[in-house]
């Protein structure tokens, strides 16, 4: 479904990505691993559109992907996911409302109350149908987040991106959003891709683990050489074989290793 | 205890609040009776007496001339030239930074021209004004939004460039088009902010209205100050002066209102 050709993403003379090649089929769950600033979060801007690659392609469906953002591709950021000034509910119908409505941005009569009712049943499948009327300000971290993934979800895209969704959560919090991630993940049919900083997270929640990191290295000049997948690990869930937790393990110490390195 | 932490209680509070006012009083009427004590016709440090006779002589005596209560036909020819020249600002300036803060085309043209057009001092093409528009109420108007719009622009368009770059992109993945993405996000997120840059530029407001009225006007509060400086009518001016600055205060203090009450989502709209 998503095809990346010899892609490469430069920054002036700072070479961020080199010669990236993946395919990944439709329902896959990507998470995206590797030190701070290989590029993970760059190609998970130029997967949305946010920016253009250097030189290579990526495929959707066999066609270029539109140069800006558009509604095909969902996305949850870290932070400011959601617009401060809506209500949850409001946030929610955006999504509804934006694209059948090029002129006012609204909806009136019967499809607004049809919007809110979907929008209704969508919050209330992220936990969140007490909390309708309700600002994002007024939400805690996770919540805030579970308003995102409802937003994103509403619009039933072809792909959904998550940057570090789940950074900034504490622990407790952090396992709820996985089992409510995955939840919708199987249920949705979802092709996702996942940044993420955390290795553990990335096994448990996805089904294919990429390794971003640098291949080659000049002291001398440290923006000459770009990261590529280093290692891309397919994982069984419901059969754990035996030779891909071995694999996995060697990644996330060379991965581990790196992250030391960087700090 | 360290003086950065000692803050004041309920009614220290109120004392504290009130006491630069009483002390400005206080100075004022020992100063002004000393005076009077030494010379009765002193006119310039006038007696609360002398100050409320003239005040109650502008409000509630017809004037010979014109037969109109002076002090508030003044009042509300600088209030409506004020409010019309706010408005008149407040659009113009939102339309124009919607405009540059949205696209990126708009803002390569137009940012560095507003950037200069704004460090034009507005007193100096003030006569322009008076040649092109004429004496009466248009210059006037047009001197308070020459003033402050520029001003407002360059405020707004930093505030949009302070939304989120996430908030763009995720506005676009939620199938907004140019159009809807300035309605529902941009719009939006703007209107408090013009609010807190109206407040901003209230002052620079009144004054060109007064600076306005002082050169060529018949009425206005600005214009009643400076015709009776001839006269050292001490007795009026400082009453008025008192009275501008009660209606700049309470403006301020609507907008702030306002904007608590129409954007709860906005930090409160105590900034």
């Amino acid at each position: 479904m998503i095809v990346v050709r010899n892609l490469w993403k430069n920054y002036g003379d700072q070479v961020v990505l080199e010669r990236l090649n993946l395919t990944v089929k439709e329902g896959e769950f990507c998470s995206m691993v590797g030190a701070s600033g290989c590029g993970k979060s760059t190609f998970l801007r130029l997967l949305l559109g946010q920016e253009q690659a250097t030189r290579g392609e990526i495929l959707l469906d066999g066609q270029p992907l539109p140069a800006e953002p558009d509604a095909h591709r969902g996305v949850v950021f870290q932070r400011y996911s959601v617009f401060d000034h809506l209500s949850v509910l409001r946030n929610v119908m955006l999504g509804l409302e934006l694209p059948r409505a090029k002129f006012t941005g609204r909806l009136f009569g019967a499809q607004r109350r049809a919007a809110r009712d979907e929008a209704a049943a969508m919050l209330e499948r992220v936990g969140l149908g007490a909390a309708l009327n309700k600002y994002p300000q007024q939400l805690s971290g996770g919540m805030q987040q579970r308003l995102a993934i409802a937003q994103a979800l509403m619009m039933k895209p072809r792909v959904l991106l998550l940057d570090e969704p789940f950074g900034a959560l504490d622990p407790g919090i952090r396992k709820d959003m996985h089992g409510l991630l995955s939840e919708l993940w199987r249920e949705s049919k979802l092709t996702i891709f996942m940044v993420t900083h955390d290795l553990k997270e990335g096994f448990t929640l996805g089904s294919r683990v990429l390794v971003f990191d640098k291949v080659r290295a000049d002291p001398q000049a440290p923006g000459a050489y770009g990261a590529r997948i280093t290692y891309d690990i397919p994982l069984d869930r419901t059969r754990e074989s035996a030779s891909a937790l071995h694999i996995a393990q060697a990644a996330m110490q060379g991965a581990s290793k790196i992250e030391l390195v960087s700090d | 205890m360290r003086l950065i932490n000692r803050h004041p209680g309920r009614t220290g509070g109120l004392m504290l609040l009130l006491l630069p006012f009483v002390v400005l009083l206080v100075v004022y009427f020992a100063g002004s009776s000393m005076r009077l004590a030494a010379n009765p016709d002193d006119k310039l440090l006038p007696s609360a007496t002398q100050m409320s006779d003239a005040m109650r002589s502008a409000a509630f005596t017809e004037d010979k001339r014109t037969g109109e209560y002076l002090l508030w036909a003044d009042t509300s020819s600088s209030l409506r030239r004020l409010g019309i020249g706010l408005i008149v600002s407040a659009v113009i300036a939102l339309a124009t930074a919607l405009a540059t803060g949205s696209f990126p085309l708009a803002s390569a043209t137009l940012s560095p021209f507003i950037t200069v057009i704004s460090m034009v001092p507005p007193l100096a093409v003030l006569p322009i004004l008076f040649i092109v528009f004429g004496l009466d109420e248009l210059s006037k108007v047009v001197l308070i939004v020459v003033g402050i719009t520029p001003m407002i622009i360059r405020d707004l368009h930093a505030r949009a460039g302070e939304i989120p770059a996430e908030l763009w992109v995720k506005a676009q993945t939620l199938g907004a088009n140019s159009w809807t993405l300035i309605l529902r996000l941009v719009l939006p997120q703007l209107l408090p902010r013009l609010l807190v840059a109206m407040r901003l530029s209230l002052g620079a407001a009144w004054l060109f209205l007064i600076a306005a009225e002082a050169i060529a006007s018949t009425d206005g509060l600005g214009y009643r100050i400076f015709l009776v400086r001839r006269y050292l009518s001490m007795d009026m001016i400082l009453p008025y002066v008192a009275w501008i600055t009660l209606l700049a205060w309470l403006t301020d203090e609507l907008l702030r209102r306002l904007t608590q009450w129409c954007f709860p989502w906005y930090g409160g709209g105590a900034r």
